[in-house]
């Protein structure tokens, strides 16, 4: 690996370790002692370790069930099914909130099925509705990765346990249940990593005492109170948490969710337990499935009638969508070149690329914030910030797409590159770019959707001539136009899907062997 | 003149000490069982792999210290030989041109060195679309556009059925014997050497065996060669 690969791929990631530390270095050089934290600040850390803690808990054990059944059986539109389960990843959070609304909300069809039946009327807003909408969104990423664990399970054991007439309870006692004890607490740990810095589900169904996050905190001191002594302080606090959890992930091996498929099967010949399996896989589904319907039902009438404004924002969400992924997709790219290249440097480069996993975006929002201010008006800069922001975080999910695949294309090509003297730009344009197409259509697929339904940093610095798309959505929302905010909701679906299908799509296009 | 001198190669416990000199034009089969270094040996000599100590050198100037792609030496490995997303010509075409950009004549002469291995007109394919032979061939056709005095075969043709194979050796020869190359071919086959036409050289024990004409060698087997053959 040539040594300008190394230089540009060490500046890349030097940038983005620049930028996390900056912005929190920032962050941090305006907040105040610990005293300026409210009463209200410390239910927010207490709150946001015990929602997060429990999201994991319930997502990682209700997902049990699901990956067994989808383990277990066989049935059409099972791969589809499972392909769904990976798309959470790159819902808008926005789109899913509305979604839930529409079936838990006020006037949702629970309510609508409740009342009929004369039941209590139920409430989405509060700590539980926080809970619900993450069980939303991550009870996906617990059943993939535990179906990957019972996927590790060897055939032959269950064969052999078949062969024996081992089944029920016994069957999982001796085969399964291991497997979960080697699973769960990675999943769990992830699923409790991505809910501590959860910013728009507090936003939107939580808030008030009782169910405020850190990040929800940051933002409201920043925009209501202009308090950014408070701000910087929380976001310390933010840090600390997230830093804490990641260097536990560390320790504790987290699976890896993406690309997973249903590669092979154990499937149970036997009829036993059927039943439950069918109902887990049918409420499951319907659990997922049934928020998106009903905001389609909802919004599709009304697409057309979506004002200006909407149409505006989408367009702006476009550029910053744009901008981000070609900002991730550069440093990510320059800094798998050099981590594939292996060494002291390649193993620095690459950690420094992943320590945006540790940033949040609020705590880089505000770091930003505090920098920013003094030369420019916020809301001017709130799109280049947001593009900005938006590409960093999504630098780590790129890297763990490239790495793999620069470092497969060196070891089978790089004997072969280095004896024909394909050196610099060439190797980059004959061998390397060609043979990772599909990663990188990946990753920037990846990075555009991310991009495209981000509502965390945008929220801090615009204002009404500045919002992208999710922003709208949610003011339209806050407002109570639910028609519009469904309609918005669902053109923000379809362009962070298209935005994902089209670079994923770039990337697979006649590939070769 | 490819001159090893006191080279020494080593890997955690494991060593491999030579120290020959092979003949300009020389046509040498490496022979000797699986993990002795044979590979390592011509990765060496390539240059993908650094000497422990030693020195190597060609006509007298010392290239053990050049990048592989400076070096006197084209290689041709056991596979992976060429880049799939590219045609056949644009494969061969690095071997003239490392940024694949050729002017007109270049093109010509790739098209001519496509033509001197047997695949005239299928320049366009990719290597998905041709046989293993031709993929072989392919490579062929890039060794001859490197233009170097020195071709190293790793096992190239190991894959091909037994009338392949000769048919690429048989090419191989005609080859080299044009453009005056030595060539180095590592092979399980003692029948390759045979088919080479040149001398073989025994890698076994750590160390590696004067090169001796390839009849001889069969005829009349070493220790060495003997054990790896076991009695015939």
């Amino acid at each position: 690996m040539s040594n300008t690969y190394r230089s540009f791929g060490l500046a890349a990631a030097f940038a983005v370790a620049a930028l996390v530390g900056g912005t929190l270095l920032s962050a941090v050089s305006v907040s105040g002692g610990l005293s300026a934290l409210a009463p209200g600040d410390w239910a927010a850390i207490r709150f946001t370790l015990w929602q997060a803690a429990l999201s994991a808990l319930i997502s990682v054990a209700l997902a049990i069930p699901v990956a067994r059944a989808l383990a277990r059986r066989q049935f059409p539109g099972q791969r589809l099914l499972i392909t769904l389960l990976g798309a959470p990843f790159i819902l808008p959070t926005i789109v899913a909130i509305l979604g839930l609304l529409m079936v838990f909300g006020r006037s949702g069809w629970l309510n609508a099925l409740g009342g009929g039946l004369h039941l209590p009327e139920f409430s989405i807003y509060g700590a539980h509705g926080v809970i619900l909408a993450h069980v939303f969104f991550n009870l996906p990423l617990a059943t993939r990765l535990l179906l990957q664990g019972w996927q590790s399970i060897p055939e032959e054991r269950l064969r052999l346990a078949q062969s024996l007439g081992i089944r029920g309870w016994t069957l999982f006692r001796l085969i399964e249940a291991p497997m979960l004890r080697a699973v769960c607490p990675g999943a769990a740990l992830a699923i409790f990593l991505i809910c501590i810095s959860s910013f728009a589900i507090a936003l939107t169904l939580g808030g008030g005492p009782r169910a405020t996050t850190i990040e929800l905190a940051i933002y409201q001191a920043v925009r209501f109170d202009f308090d950014l002594g408070r701000a910087g302080l929380l976001a310390m606090m933010q840090l600390a948490i997230t830093v804490t959890a990641t260097l536990l992930a560390l320790r504790i091996a987290i699976p890896d969710s993406m690309g997973a498929g249903m590669d092979r099967r154990i499937t149970s010949s036997s009829r036993d337990g059927i039943l439950p399996d069918t109902l887990a896989i049918a409420a499951a589904s319907l659990f997922l499935l049934a928020p998106l319907a009903a905001l389609a039902v909802r919004g599709l009438p009304h697409v057309m009638e979506l004002p200006p404004a909407v149409w505006s924002s989408a367009m702006r969400s476009l550029m910053v969508a744009s901008a981000s992924t070609l900002f991730c997709v550069l440093l990510s790219l320059a800094i798998a070149l050099a981590a594939a290249g292996g060494g002291r440097r390649g193993v620095l480069a690459e950690t420094l690329g992943m320590s945006a996993l540790a940033a949040s975006p609020l705590v880089m929002g505000i770091g930003l914030f505090v920098l920013i201010r003094p030369v420019q008006r916020p809301d001017l800069a709130a799109l280049p910030v947001t593009a900005l922001v938006n590409g960093i975080m999504a630098v780590p999910f790129a890297l763990r797409a490239l790495i793999p695949a620069v470092a497969r294309v060196e070891r089978d090509y790089g004997r072969l590159a280095a004896s024909l003297g394909l050196t610099g730009w060439s190797r980059l344009r004959l061998l390397i770019l060609p043979r990772i197409r599909r990663p990188l259509g990946f990753a920037a697929g990846l990075a555009a959707a991310l991009s495209m339904g981000d509502l965390g940093v945008i929220a801090l610095f615009a204002d009404g001539e500045s919002a992208t798309l999710p922003l709208q959505v949610y003011r339209l929302m806050s407002s109570y136009r639910m028609d519009q905010a469904s309609a918005g909701a669902l053109l923000l679906l379809l362009l962070s899907l298209g935005l994902f299908w089209i670079c994923d799509r770039g990337g697979r296009k006649d590939v070769d062997a | 003149m490819l001159t090893l001198d006191n080279v020494r190669l080593s890997y955690d416990d494991w060593h491999l000490s030579v120290d020959m000199e092979i003949p300009a034009g020389a046509r040498v089969a490496i022979l000797g069982p699986s993990g002795a270094g044979k590979s390592t040996l011509l990765a060496a000599i390539a240059g993908f792999l650094p000497l422990t100590t030693g020195r190597i050198l060609w006509q007298g100037q010392r290239i053990d210290t050049t990048p592989p792609a400076a070096r006197p030496v084209a290689t041709i490995f056991q596979d992976n030989n060429l880049f799939p997303h590219l045609t056949a010509a644009q494969n061969a075409g690095l071997g003239l041109r490392p940024n694949g950009r050729l002017s007109g004549p270049e093109g010509d002469r790739v098209k001519a060195a496509l033509a001197r291995v047997g695949l005239d007109g299928m320049g366009d394919r990719k290597p998905g679309a041709l046989s293993g032979g031709q993929q072989s061939r392919v490579a062929l056709a890039r060794a001859i556009l490197q233009d170097r005095p020195i071709l190293a075969l790793d096992e190239p043709f190991s894959a091909l059925g037994p009338a392949l194979k000769d048919e690429m050796i048989d090419l191989v020869k005609d080859l080299a014997t044009e453009r005056e190359q030595t060539v180095l071919m590592i092979t399980h086959d003692p029948g390759d050497a045979v088919r080479l036409g040149g001398s073989g050289a025994i890698v076994a024990d750590g160390t590696v065996s004067v090169p001796v004409e390839a009849e001889t060698l069969l005829s009349d087997p070493p220790p060495e060669l003997r054990a790896y053959l076991g009695e015939r």
